[in-house]
């Protein structure tokens, strides 16, 4: 198992800190991961905290987590993640679909 | 005085010789082993049938019963190394050259054999290129063929699973050479005739039915969600703008994908009558939903699948079957269409940074099958289709000839990581070391990266016919290689070019939204539901079944 | 055409959804307000010292919410996670909610189980919540309160959990549901593949799966996996709870000696289906739900 602690921004486009309510998207299974998403004072900051079954892989989890965060530019975001094992196709899906929900989200 | 005859006089010894054993075609279980010895010499190029579905199994075993010192240096000349009795012939140094075209679960022991000098390959083959060599320079002597039935005379059904036989009987028949048939009955009468009695030598009942494998069923229930939106990539982005009508899908998951989207996705893009009415490709229950909705016309088989018989005789408009009802299939003829298709879908396991494929794996000597000759240009085409010239337009560049051709669109469809994170892409394929390993003249490649014309992964689909040479091909590759080492060495400049010149294709720049790749748009979820499409007529075998 | 369109119509049934995902399909929208959200981070702290993931709610969702505008509670367990399994904190969730329901006494309290029983990893604390559910459960069902457990999912209802599914009021279950409490394999390699062939999936679900189990009413409830026939026959069960009396449980227990009686010859489910009086047993498997719940409906002994 390997942590990792990812932050990203600050991002200029910061709204005023409301009381959004957590969102979870996914589950933990092998190849598969759940993505909880929460508004958290971070300064304007994303920051990724997560947990992965497969060791080795940090260069290539930063790689996914800094486009998305590029992408979304999301402030005060802590997205934290329990990963089975998956690829970066499924991860992508699965932030996509959080990401939706979030903007959803009131 | 030069004889002319010799081998139709060698063929009247052996017959003389097998007389002790029967004095008609039919040969008793218990004395086949003695029959082989007695009507196979020394040094003879044997053919044992068996691709990837029904296997002569009962004679190849008999051959690995063999005295060995009446028979040895056997040439084997065949399409697939599938069951253990095809290498136990080599230890046994009853076999001693081989020419063939696959090797699945047996690939890391004929490897080791390999090593061992207990096998001499001769070359390793795709199927149309060996079957052609059946005429050319390796003609089997005795050939053993697998049939369903047979009746009094000799005349043999090989029903659904028709497979290579004919390519296999017609060259061993015709050349003065033997055809022993392994056959599950006898009857009085044979349901149509598939091989007339006048081209069989030998019958014999086997103990077993021979078996068939049940490869080409894929449980929808196993199709993921990054697999269904690589199917709907390929449906926008390839089979509308190349109005793909004329095709071969590779077995796979991945091609499962699209074939049980094409009733949803392709229904609602208004695809019916315009894409996939024409395929080369086995009755994969897959199709099932897809055929009823009407969107295929068409369907000529290699082989048949496993609890697919009685709905193929209840859709003969669909699917090629003889005055009897039921299927005839025909490996040969189904991959001369394929090669001649507008396009050819696959997955692969590793991609180097030319677009260069290969299943190829250390220590495993797996061979080429079929894809080759699906996965490849056919230069010898000469009539036209939309696709291809489109697709033969769009590969013009500066430099090279201005004749105008068309190509054939062959696509690999591949997630850039398989599982536990392997990588897809990689700078130099295992195939090079296989080579060194092997001593072979070239590494074994799949399909080569200059006949590739679109690259698609889970981040989209790369044009690799529109680029106009190597260095570009790489970006664009790369450029679709997502978080691999590959990928991640891309030179984001160019690929921002390629993008813009819609040379590179994301779900984006298709008007996809990823998240609405779902399961829910399988048009079968499970097997089940297959069954429902079919109308009970599809029997899937117990091992896909709850019921 | 018709019959395409029907096809195609995808019922999002239970079968292939999330835990999360069948909550939000069973209760009313919206109505649904999750008890110890992952939010709060109450996960297991036996898998971290195996060096395993976690899951944040620790594969089961608890809550209330509404059925047809009754108030219920539910908890619905995680399939993908860990194969369903019952974990510490997993057992405890699901062991509060029970107790809660005591307290609060809600039209019904759903079970969407789906799981092989305790999870290994947590062993003796997965052991001692199956004890800690049951008598949640049998609590809250002492103070009237309907308990039903829905069986629909891919894992079944196995294990520890197997014996609280049929502590429940009801159990409802569909044709892919399986009910039991020792696993096909574990069978398997206790009495031998001549005796129980995990791997024969007919001969699984003809022992253990939906449609065996409403024949012999371990299951009272059989429907097709189709959103609105769940609601409807978990919401025709408020009001309606089995009662916990010494009577009851006698009865039942002179039920269960007549079964074994009259089935005791029977060596294979074919056999319990011809002596109960159904003409073509071989074809129940393969029959779609609406025939075979005519025919179910004419043999089986219902209360």
């Amino acid at each position: 198992m390997e942590t990792f602690q990812f932050n990203f921004g600050p991002w200029s486009n910061q709204s005023k800190l409301g009381s959004k309510n957590p969102i979870i998207v996914g589950v933990v299974g092998s190849g598969n991961l759940e993505v909880l998403v929460e508004e958290v004072d971070l300064k304007g900051r994303t920051q990724f905290s997560l947990e992965t079954s497969i060791d080795g892989f940090e260069q290539t989890w930063q790689a996914v987590l800094s486009d998305f965060a590029e992408q979304k530019r999301f402030a005060n975001t802590l997205i934290t993640i329990n990963d089975g094992g998956a690829t970066p196709a499924v991860v992508q899906l699965r932030l996509a679909q959080a990401a939706q929900q979030w903007k959803e989200t009131p | 005085m030069t004889k002319w005859n010799t081998l139709k006089l060698n063929l009247v010894q052996r017959l003389e010789r097998a007389r002790t054993i029967t004095n008609n075609k039919y040969v008793s279980p218990e004395d086949i082993v003695r029959l082989l010895e007695l009507v196979i010499e020394p040094g003879d190029k044997i053919c044992i049938e068996g691709n990837n579905q029904k296997h002569a199994d009962f004679l190849s075993q008999s051959l690995a019963a063999v005295n060995n010192q009446i028979i040895y240096n056997l040439h084997i000349v065949q399409s697939n190394i599938a069951l253990p009795a095809h290498l136990d012939i080599f230890e046994k140094k009853i076999a001693k050259k081989l020419d063939f075209c696959y090797s699945g679960e047996q690939g890391v022991r004929l490897g080791k054999l390999i090593k061992e000098g207990l096998i001499e390959v001769g070359a390793i083959h795709t199927y149309l290129e060996l079957y052609s060599r059946y005429f050319v320079d390796l003609t089997p002597r005795v050939s053993f063929i697998a049939a369903q039935s047979a009746d009094p005379q000799g005349n043999l059904y090989t029903g659904p699973n028709t497979e290579d036989t004919p390519p296999i009987v017609e060259a061993t028949a015709f050349k003065n050479g033997i055809v022993i048939a392994q056959v599950n009955e006898i009857v009085e009468n044979v349901p149509r005739i598939d091989v007339p009695s006048d081209w069989v030598t030998f019958i014999v009942k086997a103990p077993k039915n021979h078996y068939i494998e049940p490869i080409f069923t894929r449980d929808p229930a196993l199709i993921t969600e990054v697999q269904i939106l690589m199917a709907m990539m390929v449906i926008k982005g390839i089979y509308i703008p190349y109005e793909i009508n004329r095709l071969n899908h590779g077995i796979g998951f991945d091609t499962a994908a699209i074939e049980l989207i094409l009733p949803t996705y392709g229904e609602a893009l208004g695809l019916k009558g315009k894409v996939c009415e024409y395929m080369s490709v086995n009755p994969c229950p897959t199709l099932i939903p897809a055929i009823e909705s009407g969107f295929i016309k068409n369907i000529h088989c290699a082989g048949s699948e496993l609890g697919m018989e009685d709905y193929v005789a209840a859709r003969p408009d669909i699917f090629f079957t003889g005055p009897d009802g039921s299927l005839r299939s025909n490996r040969a003829f189904c991959q001369l269409a394929g090669h001649y298709a507008d396009l050819f879908i696959g997955s692969t396991l590793q991609i180097d940074t030319e677009g260069n494929s290969s299943t190829a794996t250390l220590n495993r000597i797996a061979g080429f099958g079929g894809a080759p000759n699906f996965g490849s240009d056919s230069r010898g085409r000469r009539h036209a289709s939309k696709a291809w010239l489109k697709a033969g337009e769009e590969s013009m560049h500066p430099g090279k000839s201005v004749i105008p051709r068309g190509r054939k669109l062959v696509v690999q469809m591949v997630e850039t990581f398989k599982d536990k994170m392997q990588a897809t892409f990689v700078d130099k394929l295992d195939a090079w070391q296989l080579m060194e390993d092997f001593q072979l003249s070239i590494p074994p490649i799949m399909i080569y990266g200059d006949d590739v014309t679109h690259l698609v992964t889970e981040e989209g689909i790369a044009h690799l016919h529109r680029c106009s040479n190597l260095a570009e091909r790489e970006q664009a590759i790369r450029g679709v290689a997502g978080y691999t080492p590959v990928g991640l060495a891309r030179n984001k400049k160019v690929v921002e070019e390629l993008i813009s010149k819609k040379i590179i294709q994301r779900p984006i720049d298709l008007d996809i939204d990823p998240r609405r790749a779902t399961r829910n748009l399988l048009a079968a979820r499970s097997i089940k539901d297959l069954v429902f499409w079919s109308d009970g007529l599809y029997k899937p075998p117990k091992r896909f079944r709850n019921w | 055409m018709e019959r395409n369109t029907m096809r195609l119509e995808n019922i999002s049934g239970l079968y292939e959804s999330s835990a999360r995902e069948r909550i939000s399909l069973i209760l009313d929208t919206a109505s649904f307000q999750e008890i110890l959200p992952p939010s709060r981070r109450i996960s297991s702290p036996h898998l971290k010292t195996l060096g395993m993931p976690i899951a944040f709610d620790d594969g089961i969702v608890i809550g209330e919410g509404l059925l047809e505008g009754g108030k219920v509670f539910c908890a619905a367990q995680e399939p993908g996670f860990m194969g369903g399994s019952v974990g510490e904190v997993h057992g405890a969730k699901l062991t509060g909610l029970l107790e809660r329901a005591a307290i609060e006494k809600p039209a019904a309290v759903i079970l969407i189980l789906d799981t092989g029983g305790v999870r290994l990893h947590e062993a003796n604390a997965g052991l001692i919540a199956i004890s800690e559910i049951q008598r949640a459960l049998f609590k809250a069902r002492s103070m009237g309160v309907v308990v039903i457990a829905i069986s629909a999912g891919s894992n079944g209802i196995y294990g520890g959990i197997g014996i609280v599914a049929r502590c429940c009021d009801y159990v409802l279950i569909t044709e892919q549901g399986r009910l039991s409490v020792s696993g096909p394999e574990v069978i398997e390699s206790q009495k031998g593949v001549e005796e129980f062939d995990a791997r024969d999936k007919a001969l699984v679900w003809r022992t253990m799966g939906g449609k065996h189990r409403y024949l012999q009413n371990e299951a009272q409830a059989y429907t097709k996996d189709s959103i609105e026939n769940i609601r409807a026959t978990i919401a025709a069960y408020f009001g309606k709870p089995v009662p916990l009396s010494l009577e009851e449980l006698l009865r039942q227990h002179k039920s269960l000696g007549q079964r074994l009686e009259k089935f005791r010859d029977c060596t294979d489910a074919l056999d319990i289906w011809a002596k109960m009086g159904i003409q073509n047993p071989d074809q129940i498997p393969g029959l779609d739900d609406e025939s075979f719940i005519a025919i179910a409906n004419r043999v089986r002994d219902h209360d």
